[in-house]
């Protein structure tokens, strides 16, 4: 019999989510009783040091792999990785906030709250094994980012974002949840591993592939993959600057995890035609239509689509080989969009007034440190050696090449190269072409270059020594594919499991 | 065979309440034939065999937060909603696309499990059951709607307050 009560253990298996929830809770409470021109800082703060005990904490919970809360949470190496990745995302996007805030003299408090609460959802998706909680987690990251992209007030782009977001938002999670209440009604359960037994133990109920289908609509929508892709524009061309850097990387990383839970660990059925088409679709239409734009935001918005879609090529892939590539994926893309971002939003100065690729001409010039890292970002997502985007296109196509996928690898590939052509258009006017009217750069605070210097350092590690990491994301995917069989033993007593090795 | 027809019955009051609520374009019309459509879903809960379902339906929905909606839609005086020609794509595509999806889905249903009916208390559905589940199994989940909660507390402390614009000049 389950024990009645929950066990330490199973709390330390949720510690970074207490420890962010307590952070955020307090940035909340001490936010009317502090200046509110000391505000910033103090809470910028404590949101620094929210997501650095995050990253503590989510150490200690790793030294504890297994089940909690009566197998909702499952704790292991997959699920530590994407704790990472969304935490240091966030710790990346509080240090780029810092100035951008200021200059945009937008309120502070809220703003670092929701980014910690957001990031409670975002971790428990990844760590989840319930579509229940999978469900509630996912609502939980999505409606922080929907507030978050409308945090210039004063703006009114960034309240359309908002809007915009919120309603199709609601509309995709809707049918997210119709695919889970379908997924009940064919296999008995909302619990990932029960629904891998029944769906592996024979004859797949055709209800599965409507549930199947009905959720990858609801992700694909979270994670930008055409055809639910229209919103993408629109939202990060209005949403704060440093905000679609972690839109497009956190949210996306944490509903990747929950793909890669659903899709590989629970062996979807059906999911093959559904992943390819949306692959190609994804990457064709982003890059194609990121060729016209000359809003730097919109730009990257687009390139998020192909990237995307490069990502899903790796879920067409064999399990195990495309499972580790779209875990290291989703970390090279987000070191250098993330940084990409920072860029972005140190040039948007007040009211985000120069987003246009027309106000980047002479950065050469006239701010060589920012020129040269945005530089080594955008080579970075064209795919380029040395950088972490090379390594991330390298194990996907090959992944993709391995399980026989010959098309969709010639897609891809004939995608990157088109794509090589907006981002170093961005190169080329930063270094090639004199300004027209001057775009005045301020002086480059701390925080900000410790935001640079993190990202760039992570997507050159990514770039240079990709081995340890791939070594990681390979033994943690094999955790993940083989999760199954270890769930029927750990389900009789999991709360009283005993400390497995890692 | 009552059941069946009672069922049958509710299930046609709720799609027409459905329909009416976007066919009107009173905001208050539209909200009372919300009502219609959650009462009937209570009904279909209890046919069901969900009493405890039903009784929340009716408690939570059809009670507080329509009453909550009547409220805020009175409160914000809002008049008859202005007709737009909505778009193109949207007729062509949208209306046979939701009724192909509709009816691939209705044919899946029908195709796997047949049409039965099920007695009231056939299936678990009593307080008891509900709440061990909700207290023991999906206790982490239940918590853990307390964090959605609150961002959207958050969220409306955010969105709905005043925006101070401390530079009136800047202003655009």
């Amino acid at each position: 019999m389950n024990p009645t009560l929950p066990v330490g253990a199973d709390y330390v298996r949720i510690l970074p989510e207490i420890v962010l929830s307590i952070f955020g809770m307090a940035i909340m409470v001490l936010d009317p009783l502090v200046d509110e021109k000391k505000s910033q800082q103090l809470l910028g703060g404590l949101g620094l040091i929210g997501t650095l005990a995050g990253l503590v904490s989510t150490w200690i919970m790793a030294q504890s792999p297994g089940f909690a809360f009566w197998n909702m949470v499952q704790v292991d190496g997959f699920s530590v990785f994407f704790h990472v990745l969304v935490i240091a995302i966030a710790l990346v996007l509080i240090l780029t906030s810092y100035e951008y805030m200021a200059v945009q003299q937008l309120r502070a408090g809220e703003y670092y709250g929701l980014i910690l609460f957001g990031l409670v959802g975002m971790c428990l998706m990844s760590s989840a094994v319930e579509l229940v909680l999978i469900f509630i987690s996912l609502e939980i990251s999505s409606i922080s980012t929907y507030i978050l992209a409308g945090f210039r007030r004063r703006s009114a782009t960034s309240s359309e974002s908002s809007l915009k977001y919120f309603l199709l938002g609601s509309f995709a999670t809707a049918f997210f949840l119709y695919g889970v209440a379908m997924m009940f009604g064919a296999t008995g359960s909302t619990n990932i591993d029960a629904i891998s037994a029944a769906l592996n133990s024979g004859k797949v109920p055709l209800l599965a592939y409507v549930a199947m289908a009905l959720m990858f609509v609801g992700l694909g929508f979270k994670v930008a993959a055409a055809p639910f892709h229209i919103w993408t524009p629109d939202v990060y061309e209005g949403a704060p600057a440093p905000v679609v850097g972690f839109m497009s990387t956190a949210p996306k990383a944490a509903a990747f995890a929950v793909l890669l839970r659903i899709i590989f660990e629970a062996n979807a059925p059906g999911r093959f035609w559904l992943i390819w088409l949306s692959a190609v679709l994804s990457m064709t239409l982003g890059n194609v239509a990121a060729l016209v734009q000359d809003n730097v935001k919109r730009l990257l918005a687009y390139s998020s689509i192909a990237h995307a879609g490069y990502i899903l090529v790796a879920f067409a892939a064999k399990p195990e080989l495309g499972a580790p590539a779209v875990m290291f994926y989703t970390a090279a893309y987000a070191a250098m969009n993330v940084g990409a971002f920072a860029v972005v939003s140190h040039l948007a100065n007040e009211n985000e007034r120069y987003v246009t690729l027309e106000n980047y001409a002479g950065l050469g010039r006239s701010s060589p440190i920012l020129a040269g890292t945005l530089t080594i970002f955008l080579i970075s997502l064209i795919g380029i050696p040395i950088t972490g985007g090379f390594f991330a296109k390298f194990y996907v196509f090959s992944a993709a090449l391995q399980s026989n996928l010959v098309w969709l690898t010639i897609i891809g590939v004939i995608n990157s190269a088109i794509g090589a052509y907006y981002y170093l258009k961005i190169i080329v006017v930063m270094y090639m072409r004199e300004a027209r009217e001057e775009v005045p750069v301020l002086p480059i605070p701390l925080a900000l270059r410790a935001a640079l210097a993190l990202t760039l350092a992570a997507t050159v590690y990514l770039g240079v020594v990709p081995g340890r990491m791939l070594t990681f994301v390979q033994q943690s995917a094999q955790q993940l594919l083989q999760a199954e069989h270890t769930s029927a033993r750990e389900q009789v007593g999991n709360a009283a499991v005993p400390r497995a090795t890692q | 065979m009552l059941h069946l027809v009672l069922f049958l019955v509710f299930g046609a009051i709720c799609v027409a309440g459905a329909i009416n609520l976007l066919v009107q374009s009173h905001p208050i019309s539209s909200a009372l034939s919300l009502v219609v459509v959650m009462a009937s879903l209570a009904v279909e809960y209890l046919l069901l065999g969900a009493e405890f379902v039903a009784a929340v339906q009716v408690i939570v929905y059809a009670g507080a937060v329509m009453v909550l909606f009547v409220f805020v839609i009175m409160l914000l005086n809002a008049g008859v909603e202005e007709r737009t020609k909505g778009s193109r794509v949207a007729l062509i595509l949208g209306i046979p696309g939701v009724l192909a999806g509709g009816l691939l889905v209705a044919w899946v249903l029908i195709e796997r499990t047949g049409t039965a009916t099920v007695g009231l208390g056939a299936l678990p559905g009593f307080p008891k059951t509900i709440g061990n589940l909700l207290f023991h199994d999906f206790l982490l989940p239940f918590e853990v709607t307390s964090v959605l909660v609150l961002i959207a507390i958050m969220g409306a402390v955010v969105l709905a307050s005043r925006p101070e614009p401390k530079n009136p000049e800047k202003e655009s």
